[in-house]
């Protein structure tokens, strides 16, 4: 039988054998967790502890600013040592609550476990907010945002996303092998907050074992899994809604629009956290990898472990990085040292060697039509890289710039090196600095 | 530890294929069909294919040399020009010729544009249609094909299409005595351009091309397929007059044209229906051409005339952006 997928995309080489047969470790505590109170998408939390207070482990250390923003907690006990800008993984310096731990790892006594069946959807989703759940593909987006649609947008189909299309990355599956349990359980709590009538689970082909171990686990559940084809970007929320639902979220829109949500497999495991046992999202699951680390691994890590600790513990480098990437190589984010924390979005930590990430020159289009073929939204990325470079950005608009996920397929398979999706970033960029500044 | 640290925004990784690599594989598909016209023709053949690469590599370093600009002969996209331009060229063709030929592909059809991915006319093609109207004597004389080894020497005669279209003119029927068989054609054992004659050389390049992912199935399918219909349709309406489309598809340049002519990047339609209007526009055009025209063969203006019409095309057939019920055409 054919495998579901979306029009599109690309087929890197996976590169996931470095790491995908190893069991998730915990990581041995660093001397010093640099907790950022901007780690995801909407207003920064603000820090609500001071210097020299002692906290306990899952103890909120910065508060949550608005609806879409989050809380902040300690990844351990021990004692805040200060309250400043440090090194992000965005490539500035934010505010960060600076913690020592004192080594008893006590959690906080304000965590209350509950049954989650005499909670109201509404109570549940308070929960996740307190928790700071949020959504740990890596856009980092606060979950209980998601659970919480407007009214008139009834949600018809739940998804769960377990492809992990970023070549490298095995930290969902080993999720999926090692904590289904912990994963269902939150898979049936956003079932029930949202009331959905079908339930699915979407797994790349590339990890039969997953698919067949939570195929075993739903057995007399109504939770579908399904197994998509392997194509990047699967994962990539558009295309995967298009995959299981054959419908395409409107250009501008969200997948609640056509009653369709989505998270990760990783998010639910935190959302059941959360809600049975009131814990807070202080670790997850990481991986780290590449030609350039001499033991890959999938860590369990606390949010706020400096990378440079990661490194440590698997065995230190083979030589220096040519490049140090926070998630996966198609769509992470390269770093200027191993001096930034670990974030609740970062997935992975891939280190490549020079060789590997060399840079070539560029050469004219021959509009070979390649990314045009790959992209998943179908927009003409020549086209509209063309016009960016320029600053059209008449032009760049009406090719729908807008659109584009930025998943890189066009770069990535472009003959004449062209920054494609570089220059259709900058064009996006361009064009909302115009909005803005035409607003005020 | 010193250590040079790369930074750049996603993706980090590339898939490894090159504009170079590209061409490169172009040129060894290219390797069967010259192979069989060396066979066939003998030394002439080849000092066609030598001159007219040389030239256009030549051609390529004078011009950039000229225009201050690095020269970028290496990328092998001027010596594919030479090939397809000496593939489209009769055999006999004089050293002039094929040279001039060389010198208007490179110069005028594609540096004067601005280079590589720039030009809209395919340049090997604006090269033979400039010959064919400046040099028509020259530009079809055409030999009988004398296999290496046969102790043939190369005779004048008409390539099929040729010689039909001049009964045709004639006496308004089909020609009793068409020189060769079928098989004959496809092998490549007929009169014709260099490149022309061997359908069999022509598509083993092209299922290279088609494995490597460099050749997609759109315009050939599109251009034959338009060719084989039309043409049908002719024949069943009058088969005493008009050849059947067996004829259309192994004589004349129609393989060479679908599947190295009309799949030229550059000069085509990026989407894939774009690329399928293409291809049909290029068949509609050949058998109206052939069947009707003043020249025998159609197929090069056929392409030159869907290259002009590309910006359009485009313009028209731009995909549907993903979420959207479909944009107006931008003016």
């Amino acid at each position: 039988m054919k495998l579901k997928t979306f029009t599109g995309g690309i087929h890197p080489p996976d590169n996931k054998q470095w790491s995908s047969h190893k069991a998730i470790e915990d990581c041995p505590l660093p001397a010093e967790f640099v907790v950022p109170l901007a780690q995801h998408i909407g207003a920064p939390s603000v820090a609500c502890v001071e210097v020299g207070q002692r906290v306990a482990r899952g103890q909120e250390i910065g508060s949550a600013k608005g609806f879409v923003s989050v809380p902040m907690h300690a990844p351990t006990s021990g004692e805040v040592i200060a309250v400043e800008n440090r090194p992000h993984p965005w490539g500035t310096s934010l505010p960060a609550v600076v913690i020592r731990p004192d080594g008893e790892d006590r959690w906080s006594t304000e965590l209350q476990p509950a049954d989650p069946s005499e909670l109201t959807p509404d109570e549940i989703v308070e929960r996740v907010r307190l928790a700071g759940v949020v959504g740990m593909g890596g856009a980092a987006f606060p979950a209980h945002v998601k659970m919480s649609p407007p009214p008139e947008k009834q949600i018809h189909t739940l998804i769960f996303n377990g492809i992990e299309c970023e070549p490298y990355l095995t930290a969902d599956h080993r999720m999926m092998l090692e904590e289904p349990e912990r994963i269902l359980q939150g898979v049936a709590l956003l079932q029930y907050v949202l009331g959905a009538e079908r339930v699915v689970i979407g797994i790349e082909a590339n990890k039969p074992d997953a698919i067949a171990l939570l195929k075993k686990h739903c057995l007399e559940t109504p939770v579908e899994v399904m197994s998509l084809e392997v194509k990047y970007p699967q994962g990539a929320e558009k295309q995967l809604i298009a995959a299981v639902t054959g419908l395409e979220v409107p250009s501008g829109g969200l997948p609640m629009d056509i009653g369709v949500a989505v998270h990760n497999v990783s998010t639910a495991a935190a959302i059941t956290d959360a809600v049975l046992h009131g814990r807070p999202l202080i670790e997850r699951v990481c991986t780290v990898t590449g030609p350039a680390i001499r033991e890959p691994k999938n860590l369990r890590i606390r949010i706020g472990t400096p990378l440079s600790h990661l490194v440590e513990v698997c065995g230190g480098l083979i030589e220096a990085p040519g490049k140090i990437i926070l998630g996966g190589p198609m769509m992470g984010f390269t770093q200027l040292g191993f001096d930034v924390p670990a974030t609740r979005g970062t997935s992975g930590l891939l280190l490549l060697r020079t060789e590997d990430v060399a840079l070539h020159a560029e050469s004219p289009c021959i509009r070979c039509a390649r990314c045009v073929q790959a992209c998943p939204i179908k927009l003409l990325p020549t086209t509209i890289a063309a016009y960016a470079r320029r600053d059209l950005l008449a032009e760049t608009a009406e090719y729908c710039v807008m659109d584009c996920i930025e998943c890189g397929s066009c770069s990535y398979v472009c003959p004449a090196t062209i920054p494609l999706v570089q220059a259709i970033r900058y064009g996006k960029a361009a064009i909302l600095a115009k909005k803005r500044s035409s607003q005020i | 530890m010193s250590q040079q640290l790369y930074l750049s925004s996603s993706p980090h990784i590339h898939s490894g294929e090159t504009t170079s690599k590209v061409m490169h594989a172009v040129i060894y598909s290219l390797l069967p069909a010259c192979g069989v016209a060396v066979y066939f023709f003998g030394p002439s053949a080849l000092s066609v294919l030598l001159i007219a690469t040389l030239g256009c590599l030549a051609t390529e370093v004078v011009c950039q040399r000229l225009m201050g600009q690095p020269v970028t002969i290496a990328d092998g996209s001027a010596a594919i020009t030479g090939i397809l331009l000496a593939l489209n060229l009769p055999p006999s063709s004089p050293w002039w010729l094929t040279l001039l030929g060389a010198v208007i592909a490179i110069a005028i059809g594609k540096q004067v544009y601005g280079g590589l991915g720039s030009n809209p006319f395919n340049p090997a093609l604006v090269a033979r249609v400039v010959l064919l109207i400046s040099f028509p004597v020259q530009m079809t004389t055409w030999s009988a094909p004398a296999p290496l080894g046969s102790g043939l020497d190369l005779v004048t005669t008409a390539t099929p299409l040729g010689a039909w279209k001049n009964a045709v003119m004639l006496t308004g029927q089909m020609p009793s005595d068409l020189p060769g068989s079928t098989a004959d054609y496809f092998l490549g054992n007929m009169p014709g351009c260099i490149g022309e004659v061997s359908a069999l050389a022509l598509l083993l390049g092209a299922a290279y091309l088609f494995y490597r992912r460099i050749l997609t199935w759109h315009i050939p399918t599109a251009f034959i397929g338009t060719v084989i219909l039309l043409s049908g349709l002719f024949w069943l309406i009058d088969p005493a007059k008009y050849p059947n489309p067996v004829f259309h598809l192994v004589t004349g340049g129609l393989i060479l044209g679908a599947f190295y002519m009309a799949t030229d990047m550059v000069t085509t339609p990026v989407s894939t229906r774009g690329m399928l209007l293409f291809g049909v526009g290029c068949g509609l055009l050949t058998v109206l051409i052939r069947l009707f025209g003043g020249y025998p063969e159609g197929v090069s203006f056929a392409i030159l005339l869907m290259n002009a019409a590309t910006p359009l095309i485009d313009r028209y057939t731009r995909p549907k952006t993903f979420g959207t019920p479909g944009q107006e055409v931008v003016r």
